[in-house]
């Protein structure tokens, strides 16, 4: 594990029983999260994304496995713990919360409806620290301010029902950072709101990171919020990641024919072709586990050995890789799509890259 | 420009909610639609798009305003045959593909329900091939009409829902968050299919989303609503390059590029609703086909 590298996921593998029978979810996840950066997580939904991350913290559902894997978190200079080898006790009292700490999709179901919002907020320091009450209300009005709350003292009483939406994420975001944890993760954390609000939630989770040094992984499907955030990208198909590099590798030079399909699914402002670059069909059923590249069926540059064999990660720098066949130094040259190269080009351009 | 397919005149939609409350979700909301074009509604959650929609296939029932379709007054009391030419002609798409599809029927007669109530069929067969035939179009097989909506995916469900529009052979589709609920990918498929549908067919679109860079891909004009009123509407060209509007421009602003060099250095413009007045303002032209509230 490199020196400046906070968490490490390797060779991870899950699956979850299920009546239909065992789905395959998770087969064969790496990456690293460097300290004090952001990664994203992109890919549709199930592709794997948000159960990868409730690994990290802990939360599998209870029909979940784990076949394989380690996940190493760094305590100290030189030490590491495998957080699989942890009990859920374990995890519980020193992880989640402390060192690594989660901010969900919907505020409105992951705050309780019943319990005032102050309260909500000093749980988690009275579970994991010894500090008195006085102590803990101060310190929570003080993360209200952090997140953006005007008049925190007063609002400290409210219930979840009485704010906005995204008064209730920046509510999700104080109750995250209560306990001073290293990592946080979002998982679509901005899904559920308006774009004005979305852009206030990221600058504020952006800034809050610069402020207390954390690591960020962001689960995402929005492209323009991983430009936004983003300083690493990992793109997740079918329980494998596909294709990382860095933000500006993966979107300004992508290489794996999903990715192409994710960046031009959604048009950029200047879009003006007669139609979108799509990618046909749907996802595999992870249940019946796809022989060969997942991805096969519904590329169009597959080639048979796509049918037979998986494609390793393909190296194309130091920071980035893909597994596609189309990188093998033997495989025919293809032509990108048109609308890709038009929309890269300008993607670039826009960027003054040349 | 030819005479406008739909006409919206003043629209107001409120709703009671109880002796001293009254919700006035849409004020005074006026706008064109011509034949063949899509109109795209934009706005925050709460702003009164999916408001307009439903009370513009009158799913509810105007407070005031006039509605004028085809030709015909669909606002008010409707007799008999303004009725049938307002279900015939005028179809919607909803957001959520699993439940507006009856679970307990096939595909083939959800799409043709509508052909049942028309009597658009002279015999059982000519039904099969029409229903037959929209599948085909909406990229599903003729073989699916069998089926049951737990069978397919989230993208073919929206694709069945599509279909059950188009049968009608409508001239006006309200699509409402049609793709929101759908994986990225798929989202593309289906905006695709809409365009193809559009250059076959010459039907319009009134096309609600939130997402403002598929709203500029597939629209021809847009229309911007802020707490119930129309504040700015023009051309997709006019709306992206030149807003005028306050709250525009930073609705506009907040949308994240795909593109990480440039989003990185952009900031938001904040706008502030908390005072704004809208009941005294005024449409003032500004442009060509570009209006806004000021």
């Amino acid at each position: 594990m490199g020196k400046n590298i906070i968490l490490s996921v390797k060779n991870l593998d899950i699956t979850f029983r299920t009546n239909a029978g065992k789905v395959h979810a998770i087969r064969g996840v790496d990456f690293e999260l460097p300290t004090g950066k952001t990664l994203a997580l992109v890919g549709e939904s199930g592709s794997g994304k948000s159960v990868t991350m409730k690994a990290v913290a802990g939360l599998l559902d209870d029909n979940a496995t784990v076949n394989n894997g380690e996940i190493f978190y760094r305590t100290g200079e030189e030490n590491f713990i495998d957080l699989l080898k942890l009990s859920k006790k374990e995890l519980r009292r020193k992880i989640n919360g402390q060192q690594i700490a989660m901010v969900f999709q919907d505020p409105m179901t992951s705050l309780d409806p019943t319990m005032q919002i102050g309260s909500q907020i000093t749980e988690c320091m009275f579970l994991h620290k010894k500090i008195s009450a006085a102590e803990a209300k101060e310190k929570a009005v003080e993360l209200l301010k952090l997140v953006g709350i005007t008049d925190p003292e007063k609002r400290m009483k409210n219930y979840p029902h009485q704010l906005s939406g995204g008064m209730r994420q920046r509510v999700v975001i104080a109750i995250a950072l209560s306990c001073e944890p290293k990592i946080l993760i979002c998982d679509e954390p901005t899904t559920a709101l308006d774009v004005t609000i979305q852009a206030r939630i990221l600058d504020l989770i952006q800034d809050i990171q610069t402020k207390m040094g954390l690591s960020v992984i962001y689960i995402t499907h929005d492209l323009g919020v991983v430009a936004k955030v983003a300083d690493f990208v990992n793109v997740m198909y079918a329980g494998k990641i596909i294709e990382k590099g860095t933000v500006d590798e993966i979107f300004y030079d992508p290489r794996h024919p999903y990715t192409w399909g994710l960046l031009s699914a959604m048009p950029d402002l200047e879009t003006q072709d007669a139609r979108l670059y799509s990618i046909p069909g749907s996802p595999p059923n992870l249940l019946h586990e796809p022989k060969g590249d997942a991805f096969a069926a519904r590329n169009k540059f597959a080639m048979k050995i796509d049918e037979r064999e998986e494609p390793p990660m393909f190296k194309i720098s130091e920071t980035h890789f893909a597994a596609t066949w189309l990188l093998h130094p033997d495989a025919p040259k293809i032509e990108l799509p048109k609308e890709l190269r038009l929309r890269l080009a300008r993607a670039r351009k826009a960027a003054d890259i040349l | 420009m030819s005479e406008p397919l739909l006409k919206v005149e003043n629209l107001y939609q409120h709703f009671k909610v109880s002796r001293n409350f009254t919700v006035k979700a849409v004020n005074g909301v006026s706008f064109e639609i011509y034949p063949g074009e899509t109109y795209g509604l934009v706005g925050e959650s709460g702003s009164g798009k999916t408001t307009i929609g439903r009370s513009i296939i009158r799913l509810y029932d105007p407070t005031a305003g006039e509605i004028i379709f085809n030709h015909r007054k669909i606002s008010g009391e409707l007799d008999r045959k303004t009725r049938r030419m307002l279900r015939k002609n005028m179809q919607m798409i909803f957001q959520d593909p699993m439940s507006s599809l009856n679970p307990r029927k096939k595909i083939g007669d959800i799409i043709g329900e509508g052909l049942d109530i028309h009597g658009l069929y002279s015999s059982k067969k000519e039904r099969n091939n029409i229903i037959g035939e929209i599948l085909e179009k909406v990229g599903l097989s003729p073989a699916h009409a069998e089926r049951y909506p737990h069978q397919f995916s989230g993208g073919q469900r929206q694709r069945v829902g599509i279909a059950r529009a188009l049968v009608m052979k409508p001239r006006l589709i309200i699509a409402d968050e049609c793709i929101s609920a759908l994986d990225v990918s798929i989202q593309a498929q289906v905006v695709n299919l809409m365009k193809d549908i559009q250059a076959q067919t010459q039907c319009a679109y009134l096309f609600i989303a939130h997402d403002l860079s598929m709203v500029k891909y597939i629209s021809d004009r847009i229309g911007v609503l802020h707490l119930g009123y129309l504040v700015e509407t023009g051309s997709t060209q006019e709306i992206f390059s030149n807003p005028v509007h306050p709250y525009t421009k930073s609705l506009l602003s907040a949308v994240p590029y795909p593109n990480p060099r440039v989003e990185k250095n952009r900031r938001p413009l904040l706008y502030d609703s908390s005072n704004v007045n809208y009941a005294s303002a005024t449409m003032k032209q500004v442009g060509d086909t570009h209006f806004a509230l000021l």
